[in-house]
Formats: C-alpha cells, structure tokens, sequence
C-alpha cells in the first residue's frame, strides 16, 4: 500500500507530510497520543502532589508490618491480634480463594445440571430450570447473598435450642448441627503415622482409577478389547481403602460436634458469612453457567448425534463419545470468565462480614491505618493476580482441550 | 354418477359425517401428559420430584401470602395480628414505598422524578425502536440536560449553557468535518473547551512549570509565563461560560427548581440514574477502546490492552473505593468532586472496559473483506469505520451489549457498600436499622428482587425481540 502513496522524496521533507504521508503519520499520531497521555498524568499526579501535601500525606508501606489489632473470626493460618496487617491480608486472601473455590465448583455441578436438565424432554423440569435461570440471572448478587444470609441466621435455631431434655432443636443424624451462629459438621480425628499411611493409600486409589481408565482407553484404541470401566473403578476406589482402614486399627475417626455450654465444640465450624456467601455465589454464577452448558449442547448440530446413532453407539455413548467433547469446546471460554466471575464477586463478602481480603485490608486495616491508596492498591494487585493466573491455567486446559486443525 | 346420489338409494350417505375425537391415548391432554411428562421410567421419576418440590414450594409460600398483613405500623404490630401464623407484613412496603424508590428525596418534590422517568420513556423510545419518527431523537439529546435539571433542580440555565455550548462546538465540528475527521474532532474539544474551560490557561502554566524546573536546574529563579490582557492573568481568567451563567442568573432566577443534594438522591431512582448514566457514557467510551485495541500502532494498542486487562480483572468494589477514597485526590484541589460523580467516573470506565470487548468480538467477526472494501473504495480509517465497519459490528454486538447493560444495573446495588443510600442500601441502613422494623428481611428484599427482575427481564426480552429484527441474513 505505501508504495502507491509514495508522493516521491525529490522535493525534501516538508511538514504536511507528517500527516499525509503513510509512512510518517502512525508515528506522529503516535507521539500527539503520546503528549496528550503524559499532559494527562502530568496534571493527575500534580493534583495529587498538591493535595497529598495540603493533607500531609505521604505514601508509605511500613503500615504492613505494624500489629493488625483486630480479629478474625475465620482463620486458615496461624493468626491473633497481635499479627501484622500484612499477615491479616493473607488470611483475608486465603478466606478469598477458599470461598472462591467452593463456589466454582458446586455452580460447575449445578450449572451442568440445570443446563442440561433445562433441554430435557420432560415439560415440567426443564420449565422449572427456565425458571430458575431466568430468577437468579436477573436479580443482583448482592441481594441474593443477603437474602440467603438472614434467611438462615433468622431460621436457625440458637446453639441453646439444642439443649435440655426434650430439646427444640435435633441435630441431623446426630453428626450435623444447624446454628444461627453457623453449621457445624464432623472433623477428622488422625491418629499418628498409620492416619498418614491410610490418607495415602486413598490417594493411591484415586490415582489408581485415573491409571486404569486410561490403560482401559489404550487397550480399546490398540486392540479393540473393551474393559469395563464402572465397576472396576468403584472397586479401586474404595477396596484398598477399607482393607486399610482395618488393617491399620481405624486410625481414622470422626469428631463429632458436641453443645458444650453455650455453644457447640469440636468438628467444624463453618460461619453463616461462608455459607451465605458460597451458597448464593454457587447458585447465581450456576444460573449463567447453565446457559452456557445449554449453549454448547444446542450448538452441537444433530446430524453429528445421528451419525453416532447410525453407527450403532447406545444414547450414553452418544453423550459421553461424541456430543459432550465437541460441546465442551464451546463451554469453556465463557466458563473460564465465569470463574472470574465469582473471584471478583466474592469480594461482596464485606456485605455479611466474611473476612476475605476485602473485608481485611480493604476494610478493618484500610479504616485503621487511613492508608487508603495503598490498600486500594494492593487489593486490585491481588485480583488482578488471581484472574490473570485463572485465565492463564484455563487458557492451557481450553488449549489441551481444543480442536486440533490439521 | 350424479345418479348415485340419489335420495332413494338409502344405504349412501348424503351428507359428511363430522370427525370423530380422537381417542384419548393418541391425542388431547392425556398424550401431551404421557409425551412431555411420562414418557419413559427415568421422566416418571423426574416428574414426580418436580412435583414434590413444586408443592413444597407452594405449601410453604401460600399461607405467606394468603395472611400478609397490611396497614399496621411496625413489625411488632404485624406479629400481633398474625398471632404465631405464618404471613408477610407487607406494612413496610405501604410505610417505606416512597423512601425504596426514592431514598431522602423531598416529598413535595416526588413529581420531579416521576416526570423525569416518563419522559426517559419518551427519550429512550426512538433509541429503541428505530420505526417511530426520527425528529423524537433530538428530545433525546436534550433529555440528559432536562433530566439533570430535573433531579437536581438549581437553574436551568447551567444545563442549558452546557447544551448550548455543545451544540456551538458540533457545529464547528460539522463544519470541519467533510475535509479531515481529526481536525474536525480536535476543533469540537477545542471549541468546547473554549466555551467551558480555560485551556489556553492551563497550557501556559505547564509551560511555566516546565520553564520553572530547567531554570531551577541551571540554578536560576521562577519563571512565568503568561499573557496579560487589560489588568487580568490569562491563567486566572474565568471562562466566558461562568461569566454568562453568572449573568443569567442574576437577571432571570424564575426558572430555578429547589435544589436537591446528591445525598438525597436514593432509593431505586440512584439504580435507575446510574444505570442509564453509566450505560450511555460507557458505549461511546467502550467503541473508542474497541477500536484503539484493534489499532496497529503500538502505544495505542497497548495502552488499551493495558487498560481493559486491568479494568476487567479487578472487582467493581475496588474500583468503587477508589471512587471513594482515592480518586478524589486526582483532581484539582478547589474542585471538590461530589461523590455521585466519582462513581459514575469509576463505573462508566468499568463498563466501558466489557463492552469494547463485546465490540471487539463484533469487529473480529466481520470478514476482512469488508475492511478491503473500505480501502478500495478510497476511504479513509475514520471513513470507513464510520460507513461501513462500525454500522455491522455494533449490529452484532447488540446481544452482548445488552447482556453488559444488564449486568452494570445489577452492579450498581454495589454502591451500598460505600454507603451510599441506593436501595439495597436504603433497605439495609435506614429500613433494617429503624426499632419498629428491625428483624424483617423478606418482604423488603422480595420487592428489592423483583424490581430488579422486572427491569432485566424486560431488557432482556428486547434484546431478544432486537435480534430476531436485526437477522438480515438468511438462515
């Protein structure tokens, strides 16, 4: 293209060739984009100058190692008062990614199931899913995560309704308690090395089932031989198991939460703010995921389910060989921003008082210490971080995962 | 053959017998039920447990509803009545209806508002709906002006200055258009700023800054630079814009409506104003990031990559405590930017972010043909984005664009969390707070849910009217 607009360089350079001249006009849109942008931040980051002086402020990130002061109620490590704000934030970032996980993968599974269960055949389930779909897709999360936590910290017994002889309140088969402070289930109880030796073998068997159906896979693909998959990767699951927890005199035991004055001890406490906030996370996002599920199924074209049916593959076969492979192309971009999805929503967890980064160095140590660009500052570091680290491991999976053009 | 129908061959029919019904188990309800209900074991199932649900559902929320309460003063009240039955006190909706829709707003001034939203009906429908008349577009370019007068009362003559003002600079940018869109746009934002700004001002300060540090460097004293004109400084000068809305206020002060604070403005109404605010800033903001991420020259591209990744990958709350406590020392110390005004600042660069992705999906998706066609034809980049690119890929964008819109209206209940009296922020400060309403949470969040839920569901459902419009190619 330059070639045919090359006005010829006879005549020297003059000025208006800056602008009509293809070869030199990006750069001098270039360098006015340039100027404009640095007049902007001049003038910014002036004002900002002028007024940190005005105030007397400074910027300064020694806050980080003065003790917190503060509590908090959920704490994955190690962590009192007496930390610092830094330790606080990495708790707070800890609570984040917990919720974060728990809620991706129960909206996959309800997501996956409400996508499909929408295009069944039977009239009355996939209007239900619809309605479902469209209920929570159109109401904002924040509603939701209120609504589902006073919901259940006003529904709830108090701890004090279990208590007494004939108590108003039962526990749920005497392992799970339904508090307003919380709901508390059963812990695990290890009992020294042989606890390690069992929780390996489980391990093992889990590996094991993963090695077995792929061996399975690649005796079919090299032989034709075609083993069965179901029961044999029960058994692998659970029989080594067993054997061991016997074997090795249970070294493994439930604790049970037990009312002990006014409030229930022993196993885990999960806080009302957690399962608020995981509860409505999960239900919203599996609202916008099912969509996409019901997307790809849909955009799978029908004559591909026929040719597998004429080639005489049984419906689950269908299913599982031939739609779901080619739809799962099509489901995991939008999946991957519904992960991000939820990371970023779950900072609405200052709404109920989880304390996620959010609620941490964001909120408690962002009011103490009036750091407030700095705070601001390091939480967008964080979730910047964190979706940039999501997309880049999903982006490797939808990779793996994509059509091979050859 | 006439003869075979005879009236004394009595054995032939003369006349037609009227079709029988079918029979039950091959049509009617019976086989709709069998078909969509119990085809197979597996549906039975399903069918059944649907059911359950649905009854235990019903059972659970009908004597809700059957028992509300309405009409009584406080939560207490209602329990009286109900006397341990189960049943909504709808009495909060009838006491704080007003304050839900419109947070602190004066009551006498209610009809500001109200009229404000009739007429967002009227200014948005030629938006919408691309058959009525076209002259209804140019109320639609003074609604902003009106509305703003409107909820925010003060003098007309702010609003229309600033109305003014633009329709002088498009004017000159209409004239300069025809030769060189550039200069036709850097001639609107100087003419624009002319009227409203003091550029030239600003300008020769930075110079005089500039000069300052590099005498400071060879070791000399300040320096200033500036024009003096009669006894005043040009960097001091007012614009012309604050000199005639200083003189017409002076002279006609009828038209001021009361003023109302931005406090005050609450309720679904501040949902309502962001929503539609934030939206239509975010859409000529998100076009220009679109294109500047398509853009081959390098520092263009780059800092809108860098812009929409960053805006993309932190949540809408940091963004809104930036409005909160950090943004406000960006701008000029005098200047004291309302906090209203930040939030639209921080959600309108949040949304613009997501939709120049949407349009990005939308420029991807057009052949390159189109753009070769742009080039042969001999136009120029904005001419051909203008004219042929733009036009289609915003055509294809619509479905996201809406999606987008959606999810920004839902978002803004997150300005409750900067304490700001939207209405889940109403609901959860001064409803939940009050002593005679303090425990209720599913009636007032119920209304909240299904406000919501009329709004997107409507937008939703012109989203998919618009695209079955605008289906032009053949399927």
């Amino acid at each position: 293209m330059s070639t045919t607009t090359d006005p010829g360089t006879e005549g020297g350079f003059r000025l208006s060739q800056l602008i009509y001249d293809t070869r030199y006009r990006s750069t001098t849109f270039q360098v006015i984009a340039v100027a404009v942008l640095a007049y902007c931040l001049y003038q910014l980051y002036g004002n900002a100058r002028q007024n940190f002086a005005d105030a007397d402020l400074n910027i300064s990130w020694l806050f980080l190692w003065e003790p917190a002061g503060y509590d908090i109620n959920q704490r994955p490590i190690e962590y009192n008062s007496q930390s610092t704000h830094l330790r606080a934030s990495i708790v707070g970032a800890i609570n984040t990614i917990i919720v974060a996980v728990l809620a991706c993968i129960s909206a996959t599974v309800i997501g996956v199931f409400a996508g499909v269960a929408r295009l069944s055949n039977n009239w009355i389930v996939s209007k239900m899913m619809s309605a479902y779909v469209e209920a929570f897709r159109n109401v904002p999360v924040l509603i939701w995560i209120l609504i589902i936590f006073l919901a259940m910290s006003n529904a709830f017994p108090q701890p004090r309704a279990f208590r007494g002889e004939t108590p108003d309140a039962e526990m749920l088969w005497g392992m799970f308690a339904f508090t307003n402070r919380g709901v508390y289930v059963p812990s695990f109880v290890n009992d020294g090395a042989m606890a390690t030796i069992f929780w390996l073998v489980i391990l093992a068997s889990i590996v094991g089932v993963f090695a077995y159906r792929r061996y399975a896979k690649k005796l079919l693909y090299d032989t034709g031989r075609l083993l069965p998959t179901g029961w044999p990767s029960l058994a692998i699951l659970i029989v080594p198991g067993l054997l061991a927890y016997f074997i090795l005199g249970q070294p493994v035991g439930l604790e049970n939460p037990e009312l002990k004055g006014f409030n229930f001890q022993g196993g885990v406490h999960l806080r009302l703010s957690l399962i608020a906030l995981w509860f409505a996370l999960a239900i919203y996002t599996g609202a916008f995921i099912a969509e996409n599920v019901r997307a790809g199924i849909q955009a799978i074209s029908k004559g591909q389910t026929e040719a597998a049916a004429s080639l005489g593959l049984r419906p689950g076969r269908i299913m599982n060989l031939v739609v779901l492979p080619q739809a799962l192309r099509v489901i995991i971009p939008p999946l991957i921003s519904q992960y991000l999805n939820i990371t970023k929503n779950s900072s609405l967890a200052i709404a109920v008082g989880y304390m996620d980064i959010t609620g941490t160095l964001g909120g408690i140590t962002l009011n103490q210490t009036g750091r407030a660009i700095e705070c601001v500052l390091l939480l967008m570091l964080f979730y910047l971080c964190v979706s940039l680290l999501i997309s880049f491991f999903m982006n490797i999976y939808n990779n793996a995962m994509k059509l091979k053009e050859r | 053959m006439s003869d075979n129908t005879n009236n004394d061959v009595s054995y032939v029919r003369t006349e037609f017998l009227e079709p029988s019904e079918p029979p039950m188990a091959v049509g009617g309800p019976v086989k709709w039920i069998k078909d969509n209900l119990f085809s197979s074991w597996f549906n039975s199932i399903l069918t059944v447990i649907a059911l359950y649900f649905i009854i235990r559902i019903a059972v659970g929320v009908y004597p809700w509803f059957a028992n509300s309460v309405w009409g009584t003063d406080g939560l207490a009240a209602c329990r009286e009545i109900l006397d341990g039955a189960t049943g909504a006190c709808f009495s909060i909706l009838q006491e704080r209806w007003n304050q839900m829709l419109f947070g602190f707003y004066p009551s006498e001034e209610y009809w500001r508002p109200i009229v404000g939203l009739i007429l967002l009906a009227v200014a948005a429908a030629p938006v919408l709906f691309w058959t009525l008349p076209r002259q209804l577009l140019y109320f639609t370019g003074i609604y902003p002006f009106l509305a703003y007068w409107l909820v925010y009362g003060g003098s007309i003559w702010f609003p229309i200055l600033l109305l003014v003002a633009l329709c002088l600079s498009y004017l000159a940018y209409a004239r300069f258009v025809k030769s060189s869109f550039v200069g036709a746009i850097a001639v609107f934002i100087i003419a624009f700023s002319v009227l409203m700004l003091n550029p030239l001002g600003g300008l020769l300060s930075l110079v005089s800054f500039v000069a300052t540090q590099l005498s400071q460097l060879l070791g000399g004293g300040d320096v200033t630079v500036d024009l003096i004109i009669g006894d005043r400084r040009l960097s001091d000068l007012m614009p012309l814009f604050g000199y005639l809305q200083g003189w017409l206020d002076g002279s006609f002060l009828g038209l001021a409506l009361p003023e109302v604070t931005t406090r005050d403005v609450g309720g679904f109404m501040l949902n309502m104003i962001l929503g539609t605010i934030c939206v239509s800033l975010s859409i000529p903001l998100g076009i220009v990031l679109a294109l500047g991420r398509q853009s081959n020259l390098p520092v263009i591209k780059g800092f809108c990559v860098i812009f929409i990744e960053f805006i993309r990958g932190v949540p809408l709350i940091t963004l809104l405590f930036v409005a909160n406590v950090m943004l406000a020392y960006f701008f000029p110390a005098e200047s004291n930017p309302d906090l209203i005004l930040r939030v639209i600042i921080m959600i309108t660069m949040f949304s613009a972010a997501y939709i120049a992705e949407v349009i990005r999906g939308g420029l991807a998706a057009l052949p390159r043909g189109q753009y070769e066609a742009g080039d042969s034809l001999g136009l120029d980049y904005p001419q051909s984005m203008r004219l042929i690119i733009l036009p289609q890929a915003l055509k294809i964008s619509i479905p996201g664009i809406v999606n987008v819109a959606v999810g920004l209206f839902k978002d803004t209940t997150l300005v409750s969390v900067i304490s700001m009296f939207d209405l889940v922020g109403i609901i959860r400060g001064p409803i939940l707070g009050s002593t005679q309403w303090t425990g209720i949470y599913w009636e007032v969040f119920g209304f909240a849910a299904l406000l919501f839920f009329v709004v997107c569901y409507g937008i939703s459902q012109y989203s998919q009217w618009l695209e079955r419009q605008l289906a032009t190619d053949h399927r």
